[in-house]
Parts: C-alpha cells; sequence; structure tokens
C-alpha cells in the first residue's frame, strides 16, 4: 500500500516561513561579507592600491634640458640650439614595413645596406612607437621627403634640438663638442639629470664645463592607457599627474675671440700645427687653435660612421689637440728664459762674450755640437745671442748652469707641468733632470745622466718637451715680468633664467719675483732685439706696434754628426718643427702667442708671420681711431 | 501652516492616487522604487564605464525600458497562467538549448546564443525562470517537504538544463540556474540534512569536476587562489579590478575619474567588471549604497512571497527574489577576488546580454504572484 500525505497548506507555509527567514539572514551575512571584502580593499589597502593605479596609468615621458649657450668673449654665439629635422617610422601606421623600407632606399633617405638594421630597430619597438632612424636631415633629404610624403605612410618628420656650431672648424679643439653617449659616459653620469638626452659633452669646454652647461632633465607623467599609449581626456583623471621642469644648463661666455681665432686659422694656411694667444694680464686664452681642425657639427647630427673613419684614419690627426695634448722639443724659444736663469743664477753677466764658431764640445770631449749656423755668429753676448739664436752661447751656458738649475728654474716657468687650463686632457710635457731621468728609464746604464744631455737642453731640445700652452703661458710670464695666471677659458656662467652670472676669476699663480728684477728688461730688450734686428725682422717688419719675441726650430730627427741637414732632401714629416713665441706690444703687453708649424721648417719664415697676423688683427683693430 | 497643510493633503491624494494606479496595474510599489533606483544608478556608473561610447549607453537606456514593460506585461499574467504555462516554457528552454548546441552561433568562443534573423538571444536566459517555474509547478503538487521522489525528480528537472548550459560552456549561467531550482527545492523544505550532505557531496565531487572543466575555466580558478602568478594572462582581471576597487577609497576617485576604468586597465569594465568601476569612481560608499539596494529588493521579494497564496507561487516568488541576490554575490565576489571568474553580470547594472530583460521578466512575475493574492478568499 502506498502511503498518502495530504498537502497540509500551514504546514507549509509555517516551513517557507522558516527557510525563508534563515535565507534572508544568509543573504544578509553574505552582504555584510561582501561589503567587508569592500572594506579591506578600500580601507585597510587603500595606500597599496592607488599607488598601483598610479604605477599603472602613468608613464614617464622625458623634458630634455636645454643645453647652455655658449660665447666668445665678444659676445658672439659659437655654440647654440637649433632645431633639427629627423625622420621617425611608426610600425601601426606603415601598413607594410617592408614596403615602406624598400620605398624610403628607393627615395634616398635610407641607405639600402642599412636596412637591416632599421627593420631590426623598428621591430625591437612596440608598434605604437616612432623608431628614429635618420638625424638631421639636410634641406635635400626634407625636399625628397616632402615629395614622396603621401607614398610612405607611418613615416614621419620630427624635430629635436641639435647642437649647432656656428663657426664649424672655427675653434673646434677650445670649444670641444657633444655626441651620442656612450656606455663608458653612462658609467659616470647621474642618469636622471641626462633622462631624455641623447648627447654629452666629449671634449673641449663642453665637456670640462659639462655639469654647469647640461642643466637637469625633467620629465612628464603622461596619461597611458593599458596598451601604453598616451591618451588625453578631457576633464579626466590627470590631476594627480607630476611634472617636473626640466632646469636648463647655464649659458657660457668663452674667452676665446672667434674672429680672432679665425684669423689665427687662416693665418696657418692649411699647415699644420697650433697657436695659443693669452691675455697676459688674466690668462684668457683668446686663440686656441690646433690645425688641422675639424667640424664639430658632424658630431652633434650623429656622425656617420664614413666621417668618423675620415678622421680618425687622416695622417694629419685633425681630432689630436695638438695646443692641450702635442708635446714638442721647445727648441731656441727657450733661450731668452734659459738666459734669464743664467743671470739670477749669476753664472753669466748681460754684456759676457762668447766666440760662436759653429760648434761647441765639452771639456775632454771630442764630439761637438753644433749651431744652427754652420760658420758660427763669431762673437756674441746675451743680447746678440738671443737675437741670433746663437746655439754655442745657451750649450756653455747650460753647460755652466747644470741641468738641477735649469730645471728649477724653467720648472717656475711652468714647464714639466700642466698649465691647470679649464679643460681635460692637458699633457704637462718633459722637463728633465737627473732625478726625471731616475724614475723614466729602466735599467741602471739608462737613468745615468751624461753631461751632453744638459748641453742640448741649453737650447730646449733633448728630453726637453712642452706644450704649445707652456710656451704661451711662460712667453705671457716673461711678458709681465713674472706676474701669471691659471689660463682659463671660460670667463663667466649665466643662469638663463635670473641672469645670474657666476664669474670664473682669473687665478693669479704665485709671481716669479727676481734677485734682481733689472734682469726682465735684459730678456725683453734682447727679445725686442729678435724682431727688430734678428731672426723674426722680416716678420715684423713695419708692425705699428714693438714685438718681443723668439723663434725657435724643433729637430724631429737628429743628423749625424758630419752631416749637413738638407731641407729638401728631407721627407716633409721629418722635417723640423717651425716655432715662435711673442708678446706685444713689448712695453705694454697685451697679448702672448705661442705658435708651431709642423714640419714647417724654420720658426721665422713660417710661424713668426702667423703671430703678426695675430698681433695685428688684436692690436690694430683694439687701438683708438 | 495653512501652505503647509495644503501641502500635506496634495501629496496624500497623489500618493493614494498613485497607489490606485500601481494596484491597478497590479506592481508593488515598494519593490519597483528599489528596482527603479537601482538601474538609475547603473544607467549612472554605465554613463561613466562606457565613455566615448554613447551608444552603448543609450542601448542600455533601452535594454531598461523594454525590461520595464515587460516586467509591466508579466504583472498583468494571471498567476495560474504562469503555473500552466511552466511545464511548457521549460520544454521550450531545453528544445531551444539542444538546437543551440546543434546549431548555435559561436560567441566568445561559447555557443550561447540562437540567431533568430531578427533577434539574437541564449536560450539559457529562459531557463533561468523556467527551471524555477518547473521545479515549483512540481513541487506545490506534492506534499511538502518533499518526499525522496519528488527531490530526485527535482533534482534531475534541474540538472539536465544545467549540464547543457555548462557545456555551451556557460559556467555562470549553469550556476544561477542550478541555484534558482535549488532554492526553490530548499524553501520548500528540503531536510536540512540533504542541504548540507549536497554541499558536501558536492565537496567531495570537486576533484571529479575538476576533470570535466574546461582549461579557461581551470585557469581562473587557479588563478583565484594565486593572481600573480599569471599577472598579464588569466590573473589580469583579477589584479586590475582590485587595483580599480582599493584604489578608490571610501570616497571613490569620481565619477568619470576612475583612471583604472577610463583608461582602460580594466578589462570589460562596462559589462562583467562594472563593479570595480563603482568601487573605484564612488568608493566603499558606492558599492555599500549599491548592496544595500540588492538588500532591499531582495527583502522585499521575499516578504512579498511570504504573502502569496499557495506554494507555487510562493516558491517561485522566493527562488525569484533569492537568485537575485545570488547574481549579485557571485559577480561581486569574483570582481573583489572572492570567487573565481565566472560570467555572471552585475544585476541591474552590467551592460549587455538579455539578462536585464529576464531579471525585469523575474520581478514581473513575482509582482504578479504577489497581487494575485487577493483573488483568493
Amino acid at each position: 500500500m502506498r502511503r498518502v500525505r495530504i498537502k497540509d497548506d500551514a504546514l507549509e507555509q509555517r516551513i517557507y516561513f522558516q527557510r525563508s527567514l534563515i535565507a534572508v539572514g544568509i543573504v544578509a551575512g553574505i552582504a555584510l561579507l561582501l561589503s567587508g571584502r569592500a572594506f579591506w580593499l578600500q580601507v585597510a589597502q587603500y595606500e597599496h592600491y592607488l599607488k598601483l593605479s598610479q604605477g599603472n596609468r602613468a608613464r614617464i615621458e622625458p623634458l630634455p634640458p636645454n643645453r647652455g649657450i655658449i660665447f666668445d668673449r665678444a659676445g658672439r654665439v659659437i655654440a647654440e640650439n637649433t632645431p633639427a629635422y629627423q625622420l621617425e617610422i611608426l610600425r601601426e601606421r606603415a601598413g607594410n614595413l617592408e614596403e615602406t623600407l624598400s620605398r624610403l632606399a628607393r627615395f634616398g633617405l635610407l641607405e639600402a645596406s642599412d636596412v637591416g638594421r632599421v627593420r631590426q630597430l623598428v621591430l625591437a619597438r612596440r608598434s605604437f612607437e616612432a623608431v628614429p632612424f635618420l638625424l638631421q636631415l639636410d634641406d635635400q633629404e626634407i625636399a625628397r621627403y616632402a615629395v614622396h610624403r603621401h607614398e610612405l605612410p607611418g613615416v614621419l618628420l620630427e624635430t629635436r634640438m641639435a647642437r649647432h656650431y656656428p663657426y664649424g672648424t672655427v675653434g673646434a679643439h677650445a670649444i670641444g663638442y657633444v655626441g651620442t653617449i656612450s656606455e663608458e659616459d653612462m658609467q659616470r653620469v647621474d642618469r636622471q639629470r641626462y633622462f631624455g638626452t641623447g648627447v654629452i659633452g666629449k671634449t673641449g669646454v663642453e665637456r670640462a664645463y659639462e655639469d654647469e652647461l647640461l642643466g637637469a632633465g625633467g620629465y612628464r607623467e603622461v596619461l597611458v592607457n593599458a596598451e601604453g599609449r598616451p591618451v588625453r581626456l578631457a576633464g579626466g583623471p590627470d590631476q594627480q599627474l607630476r611634472t617636473r621642469e626640466p632646469l636648463a644648463g647655464d649659458d657660457m661666455h668663452m674667452t676665446i675671440d672667434i674672429e680672432l681665432q679665425r684669423v689665427a686659422e687662416e693665418a696657418f694656411a692649411g699647415r699644420r700645427g697650433g697657436v695659443v694667444a693669452i691675455d697676459p694680464a688674466n690668462g684668457d686664452v683668446l686663440v686656441f687653435a690646433s690645425l688641422p681642425s675639424f667640424d664639430p657639427n658632424g658630431f652633434a647630427r650623429g656622425i656617420s660612421r664614413s666621417y668618423y673613419l675620415a678622421l680618425t684614419e687622416n695622417p694629419d690627426q685633425p681630432l689630436f689637440n695638438r695646443v692641450l695634448r702635442g708635446t714638442y722639443p721647445p727648441g731656441s724659444t727657450v733661450k731668452p728664459m734659459m738666459a734669464l736663469a743664467g743671470l739670477e743664477y749669476e753664472v753669466v753677466r748681460p754684456e759676457d762674450q762668447v766666440h760662436c764658431l759653429g760648434s761647441y764640445s765639452l771639456p775632454g770631449s771630442r764630439h761637438r755640437f753644433r749651431d744652427w749656423k754652420r760658420e758660427g755668429h763669431g762673437t756674441v753676448d746675451m743680447r746678440r745671442a738671443v737675437m741670433q739664436s746663437c746655439d754655442i752661447y745657451f750649450y756653455r751656458l747650460a753647460n755652466t748652469l747644470g741641468i738641477q738649475r735649469i730645471h728649477d728654474a724653467m720648472a717656475h716657468m711652468g714647464f714639466g707641468q700642466p698649465t691647470g687650463i679649464d679643460i681635460a686632457g692637458e699633457r704637462g710635457g718633459i722637463m728633465p733632470s737627473p732625478a726625471w731621468k731616475k724614475t723614466a728609464f729602466g735599467t741602471a746604464a739608462q737613468q745615468v745622466w751624461f753631461p751632453g744631455e744638459t748641453v742640448i737642453v741649453g737650447i730646449g731640445q733633448g728630453y726637453w718637451t712642452a706644450t704649445l700652452l707652456q710656451l704661451a703661458k711662460a712667453t705671457a710670464l716673461l711678458s709681465t715680468r713674472g706676474r701669471h695666471y691659471r689660463p682659463r677659458l671660460v670667463q663667466a656662467l649665466a643662469d638663463p633664467k635670473t641672469g645670474a652670472v657666476t664669474d670664473n676669476p682669473p687665478e693669479a699663480l704665485e709671481p716669479l719675483v727676481l734677485n734682481q728684477p733689472e734682469n726682465w728688461e735684459v730678456i725683453v730688450d734682447a727679445m725686442v732685439a729678435v724682431t727688430t734686428g734678428g731672426t723674426a725682422a722680416r716678420a715684423a717688419r713695419g708692425a705699428a706696434y714693438s714685438i718681443a719675441g723668439k723663434t725657435g726650430t724643433a729637430q724631429v730627427f737628429s743628423i749625424g754628426q758630419t752631416e749637413k741637414y738638407n731641407e729638401k732632401e728631407v721627407a716633409e714629416r721629418l722635417r723640423d718643427h717651425a716655432l715662435f713665441v711673442a708678446f706685444a706690444p713689448a712695453d705694454d703687453p697685451k697679448l702672448a702667442v705661442a705658435v708651431l708649424v709642423e714640419n714647417g721648417g724654420a720658426g721665422s719664415a713660417v710661424a713668426a708671420p702667423i703671430a703678426r697676423a695675430i698681433f695685428d688683427a688684436y692690436l690694430v683693430q683694439d687701438a683708438p681711431p | 501652516m495653512i501652505y503647509g497643510e495644503l501641502g500635506a493633503s496634495h501629496t496624500r491624494r497623489t500618493v493614494t492616487g498613485m497607489a490606485r494606479l500601481l494596484k491597478a496595474l497590479r506592481l508593488d510599489g515598494m519593490l519597483l522604487s528599489g528596482l527603479a533606483a537601482v538601474s538609475l544608478f547603473g544607467l549612472f556608473v554605465l554613463f561613466s564605464a562606457a565613455g566615448d561610447n554613447t551608444a552603448l549607453w543609450f542601448s542600455q537606456l533601452a535594454r531598461i525600458g523594454i525590461g520595464f514593460a515587460l516586467m509591466v506585461v508579466l504583472a498583468q499574467v494571471p498567476d495560474h497562467f504562469l503555473r500552466m504555462f511552466a511545464p511548457a516554457a521549460y520544454a521550450a528552454g531545453l528544445v531551444l538549448l539542444a538546437a543551440v548546441a546543434v546549431a548555435g552561433d559561436i560567441g566568445k568562443g561559447a555557443q550561447r546564443w540562437l540567431d533568430l534573423g531578427v533577434i539574437r538571444f541564449q536560450p539559457a536566459e529562459i531557463l533561468k525562470l523556467a527551471v524555477p517555474m518547473i521545479c515549483a509547478w512540481y513541487l506545490h503538487q506534492r506534499p511538502l517537504p518533499p518526499a525522496l521522489r519528488d527531490v530526485v525528480v527535482v533534482l534531475l528537472v534541474i540538472v539536465v538544463p544545467v549540464g547543457l548550459i555548462a557545456e555551451q560552456p556557460d559556467l555562470g549561467t549553469a550556476l544561477l540556474v542550478a541555484a534558482a531550482g535549488i532554492i526553490v527545492l530548499v524553501l520548500a523544505g528540503l531536510p536540512w540534512t540533504w542541504v548540507f550532505g549536497g554541499a558536501a557531496v558536492f565537496g567531495a565531487a570537486v576533484p571529479v569536476i575538476w576533470h570535466f572543466l574546461h582549461d579557461y575555466q581551470r585557469q581562473r580558478v587557479l588563478t583565484l587562489l594565486d593572481p600573480e602568478s599569471d599577472a598579464l594572462g588569466a590573473g589580469y582581471h583579477i589584479i586590475q579590478s582590485q587595483i580599480a576597487i582599493g584604489s578608490g577609497g571610501v570616497f571613490g576617485k569620481g565619477w568619470m575619474n576612475g583612471s583604472q576604468a577610463q583608461l582602460e586597465f580594466l578589462p570589460e569594465r562596462s559589462t562583467d567588471f562594472i563593479f570595480a568601476v563603482i568601487g573605484e569612481e564612488l568608493g566603499l560608499l558606492g558599492l555599500v549604497a549599491l548592496l544595500a539596494g540588492y538588500l532591499f529588493i531582495v527583502g522585499r521579494g521575499v516578504y512579498m512571497s511570504l504573502q502569496c497564496r499557495d506554494a507555487y507561487a510562493r516558491l517561485l516568488a522566493g527562488s525569484i527574489a533569492l537568485t537575485f541576490f545570488v547574481y549579485a554575490c557571485v559577480n561581486a565576489g569574483m570582481v573583489m577576488g572572492l570567487l573565481p571568474v565566472v560570467g555572471v553580470p552585475l544585476p541591474l547594472v552590467s551592460y549587455g546580454g538579455t539578462s536585464f530583460v529576464t531579471l525585469m521578466a523575474g520581478f514581473g512575475i513575482l509582482m504578479s504572484l504577489h497581487s494575485s493574492r487577493k483573488l483568493v478568499g
């Protein structure tokens, strides 16, 4: 029998009431649980999630700083920032990348050999990122792009600020240049300051004052969506976006006179060499030329490999800074200073006479030290010896002084140590001494100082090497009768925003005080004689001011004892370097100059006229009408 | 004072007039207000979540209109009619499900949609109502609490469509359909031993179920346990929605100002993840207000079910009200990282699907069942 249950509506209602009550209780419980979860996320963990959401939406976009502008001493702009055009590919708009690349190659906007590299570059980035592939377009390239623009979807012409040197090669070694930041550079700089900056000062003041010129990079947070694409929302959630304005670099005022520099460089007429001109009153470097020069704009626009190779493989070494790093035998240019040393150590008097017969031998030695003038200068006193650059006189003087006293005196003049000019990489040359020889050579036999080595130091040869900066500074020291300054290329830095000027004041070095100050006049008088009746008379003829100078000829290779030096037979690269140091006006020095023409032969013929050109341009132009 | 009294009496008259209109339309004023409030709140949020896509917002507005209209229409249907059609609706739903399985349109990698030329709809939506209807229909003829045989029959009735839906695969809808049916059973007086026993069996069956899950479903469960394990893949939804909610704080970032939502970090922000938009832009206050609105609707629905005149009406009305809350807590739990990601929209707020219309149809039926109580002495 099947048991039949009767429907009991009252029971069913009661059950339903109970059950629905419990259900509502469960519902309320779950609602409470959900609220609790929301509370946990939104109150307890609020900070955590807020940070996450901010990291999510903002992408940091660099705002590169404006690099400081460089002016010469007359306020002419010699390094500035100008807009440059570059081509970029935006893959997502390019459609068919291969087609675009082959078109670019066909239109001459991309070298065929570069297609693979650019393809890699583009594919390595996300499709909505613009990838620059051709920097600093010239007018022709811009024109070609303009013509074919409609055939190049996704290829964009963008502008950016690039360093520009309006004077090109003029003064390039002093100003230096900026170039792409290398891995090495990255190691030593504060990356944050270089955020968005693609270049860094590589040489010259661009490098030495990098810190001041750079400023500091800023950034801007840009709203991005989940795909990383920048978006702009009207009235959207941008109120919390951070921005740090970039800090513009300081403008720089150099001591260089760019027009005088140009005169100096043109006076070289294509020869190799270098020239420095210093204002003796404060150490300002007005001319700093190393030739051949190079165009720093090439580096700033992202130098092409072929151009760089051409520069480095050029036998004339245009990238070599001859002024700063070239060490040459100073040759006869040191004779006035040797004479001064003789006077100060009282081993010689101005009127003492020497009979020059064209050669000199140490007592007890048969080795003959030859004069540049085979037949000799006859009887010479100090003035004539300087004027005619008599070697025999100075061989004797050197021998009398001895190497240690020569070394000490010349060290006072600044030889054997860097001048401390305010750019990096300067070399100090060698001011030889027995002590120096002990450190410079390995074996005991080599370390011995021979008297003969002293003799040739007397005419600026032998182990003695100097830089043009040292020669110019020593010449300036002679001109001021002992006062001298650390050479400087930068006068002042100016904050472009506030206009506040930070001076880079002249740094006076400890003056050279003579026991007998009248000795200065003996030396200067002798140097004036050089330009009036001596070796540089031709170059100084007709000058409206008096010049005190000294020619020099530095041997590049030594000649055998009996050989005669024949300029024509010696290969051009082995010819002597021509040197000339001078200051003018002799009685009121305004400029001290040191010139070297590599393989130029005698100093009087090629080096002195370059100094003359600089003096004329500077002094005559400066003279009141 | 005179104006005040005049005003008061005027208000009273308007209120009574409104009450009479609602009664004539067989509508429940309280429930209607709750539904309208939440729907308007949803439109407000959707305007922000939709962003530039105003067409989407207007389409939702239209859907809300259709939903409310359908509710009013269904409220007019006498309850015995609804009862009578229960088996037919269930049968029709099953047939359509089968049709989808055979000829269904592929949408989002799953066969859910049936394209009838003019409209595309998911037959599973019909079963959200048809299953509780058939369960209530079956049980109201039997003495309650249900006997073992009845429970088995009802479970079978539930399992068949749920299995078909889960096979589509649409785990979310399957879950909701199953919940609707089981709620009927529980409300009918399913012994507690059964309830807890069933829960225990379900727990034991998890490994078996795991075996039958699709890879993406397994991934979702794993992701819930450790979202960071695949931050840019399967974990992305959960991480981004929690960031959105958490960063909203108590007061929110402001309407239209949710960076997560506006900048598209939040996926499916106008559909399944709109709860996170509320949390981000309107804060904890917005979420609590929404939950309060849901609680009010559920409470009112259950209260109305208590007044129904017979078991069928009670069970169906109670199931409709409580299932509505299951929607809400599954979605909220998923978005807040408490449950795996299953495709359940936030009721009355999420854009899309036929979910809004189905929900309103359910409330129309609820109102009809409630209004029919007085017809019997």
